[in-house]
């Protein structure tokens, strides 16, 4: 059994999930058995991070993945950013890498920078 | 003097708020004094997701969320001057700021928004024994320095506070490669969100010791050790239980105070239980004219209820520069058990259609009641599954339950039965 | 290049004697084992200027005390050091404090301390009204007051520099040997000859003196902790509020600071000459001995805690004059409370001392006393408009708890002894002070160092050598281990 704190609602229900089956225990909601199962079935992430950026005013820009990622991923998409060097102008929304990490999931600006 | 008819100060994110809100009231002077580079507040180094699902109805970051607001602004005559410091506030409503490109100037304004946020509470703030080496950060300076600067504080950390900008440095630092090695918390529940928890600590099994603190800080120059004790229920550290860690940061999420040294000077009443002014149900502070909204009025969890009360604020200096000021009884509110306060502090009797109360619980309740009561009358009661102090509450009396209430003050506590 | 003098320690005593010597033709070199100077006992201390009916008559500290107070508002005037000459009382608050009060009026008499008198409980009550309602009666010294002591240590420090004198930082002394002409000393920063030495080492006076075979007196160090609180409790008190003095030490005071803050403590403990932390039982104390002086501080407004470490040692006295082992050799050593009161007058000790040894002196043509530092919020609105005019960084606060500007920060950072580190910005120009220590300014502080310093920010360190800050860039960016 794998042990969760439900995160759909404030109230925090401890889940219990069987890893076969994915049965779960100790929510008081449907919303809560999805989550649970979810959490071990295909558990995802959106990851949010900061580029190297060339600029008159900012080193850094800040990005995310523009879709939840695979849980397991993330430190993958991490280093894959790591790499990446963005020069201004850009704008909220420029993909910044496409596909990272082959996870259907594309690395976007998050803030505009002019100069 | 230079004049405007509605001075904001603070360009985060109630001052972007109450700026849209009262240009869309019809007030078309308006200036936004910003002391940092650039609009948007503490939301610029906010850059993890999870902001506006009440307000636009999608998860966006700190920096997209402040984005939306300046683009919106940027289709109105409001002005924004940023790098522009506030240095003194009248009574009768006279901004002295300075800045390099206007120097020093005195502004008259016809009404004015406090929106100045908060700041964190520090080391000293909490007299944590030992050291004075360096290595001790308020996590919201390190927070800074990762993601607007792009420098790493240290590699091996402890987190004293379980408050949501704690735990989320927790997962950046973890994401940057540090290893954080705890996340210590005071209190027997955490003062983070659920979701933080589980995303920032449990994702990557940094454990978290609720009941504990740090009792002793070490290292020569930069920090080497810290000790953490498990507390007994009057919060002192039990004897015997210490536990010692190798690292070489502490980050202090500690909790958050209003900034209001400009509004103590004004003259404006301060609540001691908010650390922020006492308003009336429109914002309005002791001050007629003058208005509060977001975190210098008191302490919000989530960005979204920031916007909808600096609307509320804007709203309220537009029909202030409009119409003059309101009048009319006034009825007090107070906090019963289990209450630490509200907001507002007091209400007009002929509030318009409904009353918002927003306040604190004091502890974690489960299937409890917020119950409203004129003296010995109960007036309203609303059922809720879960409270936690880390979550603002909030009730909504509709304004025909407040027509018969005696004008004594109205009371607002927990029930459980 | 053989010196004249050199001083090792550049705390306020040594500071002190550097500019009473820059007054003359002289070659004169300053050895600070610190990357700062004013890093020692200097930072940390109560800041009071005493009035002088503590020491016993008769001694060194009594003497020097009495001329040193009446030294500091003229020095603070002419070296634009922060200084109020608010008066400090002492109080009686039981019945076996009387006789003690008693017995300080009468050494200050013998001391020659002016204008102090006995004040009754009523007249106590008047001058302060938040004292312990319970007083009995109070010692009351209108000379006693507040300075800054690390701006009056950068001032006088300044100044020699400026005038002549050879700061050399990161230099603590390993070794000393004879010479021909006088004494060798040796530093990681190389060796440095000189005629006559000032040992003005603090903390570490008797390890200085041990290296020339004197073993004549031990330095105990001894901690005392404190509180700084939020200037919403700085008017808590008018004037320097001392408890009778107990067999347990001095005891806890109370008073302003010239910032507009509070101060609260210290106590006393012996420890390690590098140890400033502070502990639950020493903060307990000083917090329950203050509410005994005055009942109504709230230490829910506390910004700071620090402790310093005073040079205490097994004299009795102020240990001064020329070491009995080694000829041309000084020492102005032990020096604790009161020796911020003291300093100006030791300077001034010290440069008599060196004449009767038969070093020449002639003071120098170009004499540049004097100095004045831009305080921008003590500005009228059109000076504040004129400075932005000339120079719009006057324009940037960039601490907003204490209105610091980065024209002020830039001042700093290009001054005779230029801070390099975070708190080195802080004690010169007040940034961080303030009642969110830094939270806010801290980042900007550190980028404007590296800026006008031409250092990468992750080099600009907190304080003393060894407390970095940055670890290094994110992204791969110049990454250093700190090792």
């Amino acid at each position: 059994m794998k042990e969760l704190i439900c995160i759909t609602c404030p109230k925090g229900c401890h889940l219990k999930v069987d890893e076969e089956t994915f049965a779960v225990t100790g929510n008081s909601c449907p919303r809560g058995a999805v989550y649970g199962a979810n959490e071990l079935r295909n558990p995802v992430r959106v990851v949010t991070s900061t580029v190297v950026l060339e600029s008159e005013s900012f080193r850094r820009l800040p990005v995310k993945t523009d879709r939840a990622i695979p849980k397991a991923k993330m430190f993958e998409v991490m280093a894959e950013i790591a790499k990446v060097r963005v020069h201004a102008p850009v704008r909220v929304g420029d993909v910044l890498i496409a596909n990272v990490a082959g996870t259907d999931g594309n690395v976007v600006a998050t803030r505009s920078v002019k100069e | 003097m230079t004049k405007a008819e509605l001075v904001i100060i603070g360009g985060g994110p109630a001052g972007l708020a109450a700026a849209l809100s009262a240009w869309e009231s019809g007030v078309k002077d308006i200036l936004i004094l910003e002391r940092d580079r650039q609009a948007g507040g503490i939301l610029n180094q906010c850059i993890h997701n999870g902001f506006g699902l009440h307000y636009f109805k999608e998860e966006l970051t700190g920096p997209e969320y402040a984005g939306r607001f300046i683009e919106m602004l940027r289709g109105t005559d409001v002005r924004v001057r940023t790098d522009t410091m506030v240095l003194d506030l009248t009574a009768d409503r006279i901004l002295h700021t300075v800045s390099p490109e206007h120097g020093y100037e005195a502004i008259r304004a016809g009404a004015i928004v406090l929106a100045m946020g908060c700041r964190e509470r520090t080391r000293g703030a909490i007299s944590i024994p030992g050291a004075r080496c360096s290595g001790v950060f308020t996590a919201g300076a390190a927070q800074r320095f990762l993601n607007i600067e792009g420098y790493m504080v240290g590699k091996r950390v402890v987190i004293l506070g379980s408050g949501d900008i704690g735990l989320i440095m927790a997962r950046r630092m973890t994401l940057e490669g540090a290893k954080v090695l705890a996340c210590v918390e005071l209190m027997p529940y955490s003062g983070g969100l659920n979701r933080n928890i589980v995303q920032c600590l449990n994702d990557f099994d940094i454990p978290l010791y609720l009941s504990h603190t740090v009792t002793d800080v070490r290292g020569k120059d930069r920090l080497e050790q810290v000790t953490v004790s498990k507390v007994d229920e009057n919060r002192r550290p039990i004897p015997g239980t210490e536990m010692v860690f190798d690292c070489d940061t502490l980050l202090l999420s500690v909790g958050l105070l209003p900034e209001n040294e400009l509004s103590r000077q004004a003259g404006v009443e301060i609540d001691p239980r908010t650390n922020g002014p006492r308003v009336w149900e429109n914002c309005e502070t002791s001050i007629p004219g003058v208005f509060a909204c977001g975190n210098v009025l008191h302490v919000h969890d989530l960005v979204d209820y920031v916007t909808a009360e600096s609307m509320r604020a804007g709203e309220a200096a537009a029909k202030f520069i409009q119409a003059g000021g309101e009048t009319g009884d006034g009825v007090e509110l107070q906090n019963g058990d289990g209450v630490g306060y509200t907001v507002p502090q007091h209400f007009r009797r002929d509030v318009s259609d409904k009353l918002q109360i927003f306040f604190r619980v004091r502890r974690i309740y489960r299937d409890a009641f917020i119950s409203v009561y004129d003296g010995e009358r109960r007036i309203a009661r609303f059922k809720r599954e879960h409270m936690a102090p880390g979550e603002m509450e909030n009730i909504t009396i509709p304004a025909m339950f407040l027509k018969h209430i005696t004008g004594g003050p109205l009371t607002v506590r927990i029930e459980e039965d | 290049m053989i010196y004249d003098v050199l001083v090792v320690g550049c705390g306020v005593v040594g500071a002190a004697c550097a500019y009473s010597l820059s007054r003359y033709d002289l070659r004169v070199g300053i050895l600070e084992a610190s990357n700062d100077v004013a890093n020692g006992t200097t930072k940390a201390n109560s800041a009071i200027v005493h009035a002088g009916y503590d020491p016993l008559p008769g001694t060194a500290m009594a003497k020097f005390n009495v001329l040193g107070n009446a030294m500091m508002p003229d020095l603070c005037r002419r070296l634009d050091v922060p200084f109020s000459g608010c008066g400090s009382l002492v109080l009686s608050l039981a019945p076996e404090d009387d006789a003690e009060l008693q017995k300080l009026y009468a050494q200050g008499e013998a001391n020659g301390v002016p204008g102090q008198r006995l004040l009754s409980a009523a007249e106590t009550l008047a001058l302060e009204p938040n004292v312990n309602p319970d007083v009995r009666s109070a010692l009351y010294a209108p000379s006693g007051g507040i300075v800054n002591p690390w701006e009056l240590c950068y001032a006088m420090a300044e100044t020699a520099v400026r005038n002549g004198a050879d700061l050399h930082l990161e230099s603590p002394v390993t070794a000393i040997e004879k010479s021909e002409a006088g004494y060798r000393l040796t530093t990681p920063k190389g060796v440095f000859e000189a005629r006559f030495v000032l040992n003005c080492a603090g903390v570490a006076a008797d390890r200085i003196a041990a290296m020339i075979g004197d073993e004549s007196f031990r330095i105990q160090p001894t901690k005392g902790e404190y509180f700084l609180l939020d200037k919403s409790e700085g008017k808590r008190v008018g004037r320097v509020i001392f408890q009778c003095p107990t067999k347990a030490g001095k005891g806890v005071l109370v008073a302003p600071t010239v910032h507009g803050n509070l101060i609260v403590g210290p106590d006393a403990a012996p420890c390690a000459p590098e140890d400033t932390a502070n502990t639950p039982a020493g903060m307990a104390y000083v917090r329950t001995s203050a509410l005994r002086s005055v009942p109504s501080i709230n230490f829910r407004e506390n910004i700071r805690n620090f402790a310093g470490v005073r040079a205490n040692s097994d004299h009795p006295d102020f240990i001064l004059g020329e070491s009995r082992a080694a000829k041309g050799f000084f020492h102005l050593a032990g020096i604790r409370s009161p020796g911020l009161t003291a300093a100006p007058a030791l300077g001034e000790e010290a440069v008599r001392w060196l004449r009767e040894a038969g070093l020449a002196l002639t003071e120098k043509a170009n004499f540049r006393d004097g100095r004045r530092r831009i305080r921008f919020h003590e500005l009228s609105d059109e000076e504040k408009n004129e400075l932005i005019r000339q120079d719009p960084r006057y324009g940037r606060v960039i601490c907003r708890c204490e209105t610091v500007t980065e024209g002020e920060i830039v001042a700093a950072l290009h001054t005779p002894i230029p801070p390099t580190t975070v708190n080195g910005v802080k004690r010169r120009v007040g940034a961080g002070m303030g009642r969110c220590q830094g939270g806010f300014c801290g980042p900007r502080v550190q980028e404007i160092i590296a800026r006008e310093l031409g250092m990468d920010q992750t080099e600009v360190l907190m304080d003393w050598p060894g407390t970095w800050v940055l670890c290094g860039e994110t992204k791969g960016g110049a990454s250093h281990d700190e090792g």
